[in-house]
């Protein structure tokens, strides 16, 4: 039994450090704008399919994750420029809204221009199995641990070290301030657009080789990593990755211990938890305290 | 004098057959359908009316049915029973179609059914479940293997090899649940069994956890019943986990898609699969060749790969078509009777012999054993 613990634990930190990288993304347009992006899940899902579509063509891995990586950023920039900018002023509620939208548009772009059927993305480092004592994992999976650990740690200094991040965050706590101060809102805006559907991009290429992509693969990862981004109190990229974690680990020992049945349930069940005792999330509050 | 009588005569027939045609024409035999070409269904759909319509063009090419043209008028549900049951209402009422060939969901189907009964017209549907025709309906029948048959297929090869033991891991979907379900009900019939249950969403990431648990367990197979990318991803944590046990799948993932996801772990994985799978690799002896190679060379030219849900849609549409022929008449009772009738037709998932106890007539033998060797499907038994 502790090693099949063990196991469960390797596993949900795997799937958890998924959630993060997902979860990540959402932190930052949350910031510059309150706004919760549902095309998140998007960007991650057009970073994994470009970069597909990019390796069959015949492109070198390393060339194809960074041409996918600028072309999703184009998108959220463009996204940016035609469906939120025009909704200047308009309520939080009405730009999710719009966001919503946007998710739906891209997914049949993709339907189009992909089919209907999944794709896989080869290993960066291949297929053989990794042993920790008696656990299992891929070598992919530690690309996707790295790649979480540098993307938000990247993110974190840009935000707290960079006058640009700072001037970011002063656009979320109050806009008509940061403008008095002389910050360009809309300038910032698609800063965080474009930056998180770069940081999307790059989760659903590291995470591409092990869950597949498909047109709708960001239904899922989107949702999960929102569940990531609240657990860990939205707004704050550190807590993101903690809640992705907790998601991830807690899922795990779900499904091992209890039932594989209630797997989801018993996630939900934790992200309701924390939503009544805990509205903010349980790394919520660092936000107010860090302006 | 003689060649002048010639001509006229000549003219006339031309006359007359030209006058038949025109009336052909005006009057056409009429086959409704009603399947699932957009939403989340759409990849069974799809191939399936782009079948319906390529038979009817051919057909009507080489002089439709009964000296008759053929109509095709289709709805798509989107995998809506509701959406259903009004397009099959507006197929019986206004259009006054001669047969249904439809229902790609076994929920569009099974929703239909009062009403078909009810009207008297013959359904021949092209879903899966073994529900749709057991009971056996008066005026309903289907084409698509079952999953019952999926599960004793997979049973028969564990029995050959002597397992007994075996560890189910299924999806939440309704094809993963329900053939969870003939799984656990056949299990007895075959001496089979099963030590470990466990399931999975469909959209999850991962199954490490539950492939865990079932290898602390004393199985010696595992049977993972579903479709989607999820079958590939437990085939790959199998992989990554080290387990060495023989790996079953379901007819749900015979697609060239499931072994590109699979890669190298899909090696060595088996499943029942439709001939039309494997159809190179038929002996020759075999009558179900000629009839696969030919319409996977008509739909290829058209559409890109087959599927075996397109070969549904073919049988269904055949032996709708058989039966008119043989009927002579688009009469609803004699064409039921007809279809009830078919025997020895060679279609794409078998060879169909339906009686009055039996409204789909296909076998286990319509269902090859097959193994992923080399990147390729091979047939093992």
């Amino acid at each position: 039994m502790p090693e099949q613990i063990f196991q469960f634990l390797v596993t949900g930190i795997t799937v958890g450090a998924l959630y993060a990288l997902v979860g990540l993304g959402f932190a930052l347009i949350y910031n510059a704008s309150d706004v919760v992006n549902f095309a998140q899940g998007e960007f991650v899902m057009l970073g994994a399919m470009t970069a597909i579509a990019l390796v069959a063509a015949g492109w070198p891995l390393a060339l194809a994750a960074i041409v996918a990586t600028a072309l999703t950023v184009v998108v959220g920039l463009l996204l940016e420029r035609f469906a939120i900018e025009p909704a200047w002023g308009a309520s939080v509620v009405a730009t999710i809204i719009i966001t919503i939208g946007a998710a739906i548009f891209l997914r049949g772009v993709a339907l189009l221009l992909w089919g209907k059927d999944f794709h896989a993305l080869p290993p960066f480092s291949g297929d053989t199995p990794l042993h920790l004592g008696s656990a299992t994992l891929l070598p992919q999976s530690l690309w996707v641990l790295g790649g979480a650990a540098a993307l938000v740690t990247l993110v974190h200094l840009f935000l707290n070290r960079t006058l640009i991040g700072k001037a970011l965050l002063a656009c979320s706590f109050n806009r008509a301030a940061a403008q008095l101060v002389g910050i360009n809102v809309n300038v910032m805006l698609r800063l965080a657009y474009g930056l998180s559907a770069g940081l999307g991009a790059i989760a659903g290429i590291l995470i591409a080789p092990i869950t597949f992509s498909s047109y709708e693969a960001g239904i899922m990862l989107g949702l999960k990593g929102f569940s990531a981004a609240i657990v860990g109190g939205i707004g704050n990229p550190m807590g993101a990755v903690a809640g992705g974690l907790l998601l991830g680990v807690l899922e795990a020992l779900g499904a091992g211990l209890i039932s594989s049945g209630y797997k989801d349930a018993i996630a939900f069940m934790f992200v309701l938890m924390v939503l009544f005792f805990e509205p903010t999330g349980l790394f919520g509050h660092k936000v107010a305290e860090r302006v | 004098m003689k060649n002048r009588l010639m001509k006229n005569l000549l003219a006339a027939t031309l006359l007359l057959t030209g006058s038949h045609l025109v009336n052909a024409a005006d009057d056409p035999i009429k086959i409704g359908s009603f399947l699932t070409v957009t939403g989340p269904a759409s990849f069974l759909g799809d191939p399936e009316l782009k079948t319906l319509q390529m038979v009817i063009e051919d057909l009507n090419a080489k002089g439709g049915l009964l000296g008759r043209k053929v109509e095709l008028v289709h709805y798509d549900t989107g995998g809506n029973a509701k959406e259903a049951v009004n397009f099959v209402k507006r197929l019986i009422k206004s259009d006054n179609v001669d047969i249904i060939v439809g229902g790609t969901t076994t929920g569009d189907t099974m929703a239909v059914i009062p009403d078909v009964e009810k009207e008297g017209i013959t359904l021949i549907s092209l879903a899966g479940a073994v529900d749709i025709v057991e009971p056996v309906k008066k005026w309903v029948f289907k084409v698509a293997h079952t999953d019952r048959m999926a599960a004793a297929k997979i049973y028969q090869d564990l029995r050959k090899q002597n397992l007994t033991k075996v560890a189910l891991i299924t999806g939440d979907g309704g094809f993963d649940k329900s053939g969870r379900e003939q799984l656990r009900t056949l299990a007895p019939e075959y001496g089979m069994t099963i030590v470990v249950d466990e399931s999975y969403g469909n959209k999850d990431t991962d199954m490490t956890t539950q492939l865990t648990k079932i290898r602390a367990t004393d199985a010696q197979a595992i049977i993972n019943f579903g479709f989607g990318q999820a079958p590939a991803i437990v085939t790959k944590n199998i992989k990554q986990l080290g387990i060495q046990l023989p790996v079953y799948q379901s007819h749900g993932v015979a697609s060239k898609t499931f072994i590109d996801l699979a890669g190298e772990a899909g090696e060595g994985v088996r499943l029942p699969a439709a001939a039309l799978v494997v159809a190179e690799q038929l002996p020759d002896t075999d009558p179900q060749k000629p009839v696969l190679l030919a319409y996977k060379k008509d739909y290829e030219a058209k559409h890109g790969p087959v599927s075996t849900f397109g070969g549904h849609g073919y049988d269904g549409v055949m032996i709708a078509i058989e039966a008119i022929k043989r009927a002579g008449s688009v009469d609803k009772a004699k064409v039921r009777d007809e279809v009830e009738n078919t025997k020895g037709f060679i279609g794409t998932a078998g060879i169909f012999n339906m009686t009055p106890q039996d409204h789909m007539g296909l076998t286990l033998d319509a269902f090859k054993m097959v193994e992923i060797r080399n990147g390729g499907w091979k047939i093992v038994d």
